[in-house]
């Protein structure tokens, strides 16, 4: 589904990854994890082209994302063959990102209709379809500021699942929500994760839920993949060293 | 020479109509100041060469007169063949000059919407003319609507130098009544205090949304 | 075309009246910004009062009908004539003054609270504690502000055109206009240029008081308090 292929990403001096090789399978949960700028969340925004790369491809779903051809030849995609490739890609942020402009309901329904073509019904009603599915039905006419953490979230997943994905990106998602919002939204992921075969790229330090929801769980650490292996291999023996050390720091946090 | 009560009072009516003029001329000269300033606004985020282009012409209007500004359109338009009234030449200059400021204020209220609004936008695949209409503008423009109103009260200040190309507003004709009767204390006070309880009023309005909405 | 260097040394001979009245107008400015400045912040409330009379009160009203109403209404109520300079610098000095006393007000304000606090620990006399810790910190945040009211009042100066006196703009309209009809556009044009020099030697010199001021406090001038000087200052 996903294929990063000799990836490489400055910011100015820094080389934030260099020579990233690595494939996610449909349907794969993949977890990230690692050392704050590891590059772990970069690669989620290479993927929803919120930067650009200075080196390499990525391909997702057969076509490729960063370049297109062009008179028989291959150069940087523009804008617009970029957003044809990513609107199968959906993500949710850390800080939820919610329009507060809109309703709940139009915060779901703007992408669906503008972008996807659906009409007002249609999109009105996946929204609520969606809206029952994270548990949040009767607050579809509500604004989002009047929404705890958790439930702003919970909006935030729906609305990118309202585009119907093939990849869902999901970048830190419960670590802006108080320590009893977390479970609920978590929870969700999993269900999400079990009821549908979306292909799930996901940035975390909640070491549990990646232990349960993944298929494979990537160990990055100065913008390469250290270790890459299923969650019951990493978090009971991990190989590297480094993924040692790190799990160790964060699970003795608790 | 003194106060003269029954001056006064002859003069007033006279200097309501001239209000009306300098009203519509605010209102008109907003109008264009809004609109100008929200592309110039734009412009500046464009290429390096325009923005750097813009904002060049952006510093020169504003480090000049509005006075000579509005003399050299006066002199120019004719020349590169837009024949218009005065009027029309005054609106002209009053929106070009404050679109100057209100580009500013635009780009600070655009700078003022969060990051991620955009990257959430990006995200859902929005075309980019929605992620402007849908998303970043209707968060942007309440934020300053004080400081646009601000200007608005500014402009309506400065409308009376348009009498310098023949506008007849308030104090154009204040200037006229005065002159007719050699009496000036009574027009120009009575100018003076019609700005005041116009612009005063307004002011404490403005301050009162910069409360409720919070400054740039 | 040709005409340009004619028309520079007419307007040449405008500037003095026009350097004139805008630094005898900053002068006024800044006097009336400080006192009626601190007067607004007074303990006492009449002061307040009359302070925010005066600010209130200019702010409010035209600088044109302020002008016209100095020289031509004044005097038929009280009898005499000032010079028309001095009453030119008057109005530029009472008009801007009432803006720059919101300039002081806010910087003042603006100085964080545990400042004063310190001084009062310190037992500084309040003129003390004024002259010595609030001001100093206080005149850094003050100087965007003030470039832009003094460039403001720069442009003021061209209103003198209206009751006669010898300035830039006077001179362009009552020399130049009526002998290069067909030169006018660029006559003025050379006007603005003129008036954009000048705007540019007050931002200069504006720029390294901000250095010296904020050096004396051991900080670079904030390029942020200069953006935010550009969209509020010297407005309602």
């Amino acid at each position: 589904m996903i294929i990063f292929d000799g990836v490489e990403k400055r910011f100015g001096e820094n080389v934030v990854l260099s020579g990233l090789d690595f494939t996610v399978a449909p349907g794969e949960h993949v977890t990230l994890i690692g050392p704050s700028g590891s590059g772990k969340t970069t690669i989620l925004r290479l993927l929803m082209c919120l930067e650009s790369v200075n080196a390499g491809t990525i391909t997702v779903g057969g076509r490729c994302l960063t370049h297109m051809e062009k008179n028989g030849r291959q150069v940087p995609a523009d804008e617009k063959h970029s957003r044809e490739v990513r609107k199968r890609i959906g993500m949710v942020f850390q800080q939820f990102n919610l329009f507060p402009n809109m309703t709940v309901r139009g915060n779901l329904i703007e992408a669906p209709t503008r972008v996807l073509g659906l009409s007002k019904d249609e999109a009105n009603a996946r929204a609520k379809e969606l809206l029952d599915l994270v548990g949040l039905g009767e607050k579809i006419d509500e604004h989002p500021s009047r929404l705890s953490g958790g439930q702003q979230q919970r909006v935030a997943i729906a609305r990118a699942l309202a585009m119907r994905p093939d990849v869902l990106l999901l970048d830190e998602v419960t670590s802006a929500l108080d320590p009893e919002l977390v479970a609920g939204v978590l929870k969700l992921l999993h269900d999400i994760g079990e009821s549908t075969d979306i292909t799930i790229l996901c940035v975390t330090h909640e070491m549990g839920f990646a232990r349960d929801f993944s298929h494979r769980v990537m160990m990055f650490d100065g913008g390469q993949v250290i270790e890459d292996a299923p969650p019951s291999k990493l978090f009971s023996e991990p190989d590297h060293p480094r993924t040692k050390e790190f799990l160790k720091a964060v699970l003795d946090r608790g | 020479m003194g106060w003269n009560w029954s001056f006064a009072a002859d003069v007033f009516p006279i200097l309501l109509q001239g209000l009306v003029v300098t009203l519509q001329l605010t209102v008109l000269g907003s109008l264009a100041a809004f609109s100008l300033g929200l592309v110039l606004a734009l412009l500046l985020r464009g290429p390096r060469p325009v923005a750097v282009v813009v904002r060049g012409f952006i510093e020169f209007v504003r480090s000049t007169p509005l006075l000579v500004q509005v003399f050299f359109l006066f002199y120019v338009l004719p020349d590169i063949g837009i024949l218009i009234p005065a009027y029309w030449t005054g609106v002209i200059a009053l929106g070009l000059h404050y679109a100057t400021y209100t580009a500013d204020v635009y780009r600070a209220g655009i700078d003022a919407v969060p990051r991620g609004q955009w990257e959430a936008a990006t995200a859902l695949s929005l075309p980019r003319s929605r992620v402007w209409t849908g998303v970043v503008l209707p968060q942007a423009i309440p934020r300053v609507l004080p400081a646009l109103g601000n200007y608005v009260i500014s402009m309506f200040k400065e409308t009376p130098l348009l009498i310098a190309i023949g506008i007849l507003d308030i104090v154009g004709q204040a200037r006229e009544e005065g002159g007719r009767f050699f009496s000036y204390d009574e027009p120009y006070t009575i100018a003076g205090l019609l700005f005041l309880a116009l612009s005063y009023p307004a002011s404490l309005l403005v301050r009162r949304l910069e409360r409720r909405v919070g400054t740039v | 075309m040709e005409n340009i260097g004619t028309f520079v040394q007419v307007l040449l001979r405008g500037v003095p009246e026009t350097v004139i009245a805008t630094l005898g107008g900053i002068a006024l400015t800044i006097v009336l910004s400080f006192i009626a400045g601190l007067a607004l912040l007074s303990p006492s409330r009449p002061v307040r009062v009359i302070s925010r009379i005066y600010v209130e009160g200019l702010r409010g009203t035209s600088e044109v009908v302020q002008l016209f109403w100095i020289f031509f209404a004044l005097p038929l109520l009280v009898g005499f004539q000032i010079v028309p300079i001095w009453a030119g610098i008057l109005v530029l000095g009472l008009n801007h003054g009432a803006y720059g006393a919101e300039i002081v007000r806010g910087a003042v304000q603006s100085v964080p609270r545990a400042q004063y606090e310190g001084a009062l620990a310190l037992s500084l006399t309040p003129a003390q504690r004024m002259r010595r810790v609030i001001l100093p910190q206080a005149v850094v945040e003050m100087l965007p502000p003030f470039n832009t009211l003094f460039i403001q009042l720069l442009k003021g100066s061209a209103l003198l055109s209206f009751v006669s006196i010898n300035e830039l703009t006077y001179l362009a309209d009552q020399v130049l206009r009526p002998n290069f009809g067909p030169d006018l556009p660029l006559v003025y044009f050379v006007l603005l240029v003129f008036y954009l020099l000048l705007a540019l030697v007050i931002t200069a010199v504006m720029r390294m008081l901000e250095s010296a001021a904020a050096a004396r406090l051991g900080r670079t001038p904030s390029a942020r308090s200069r953006t935010s000087a550009k969209t509020t200052a010297g407005v309602a």
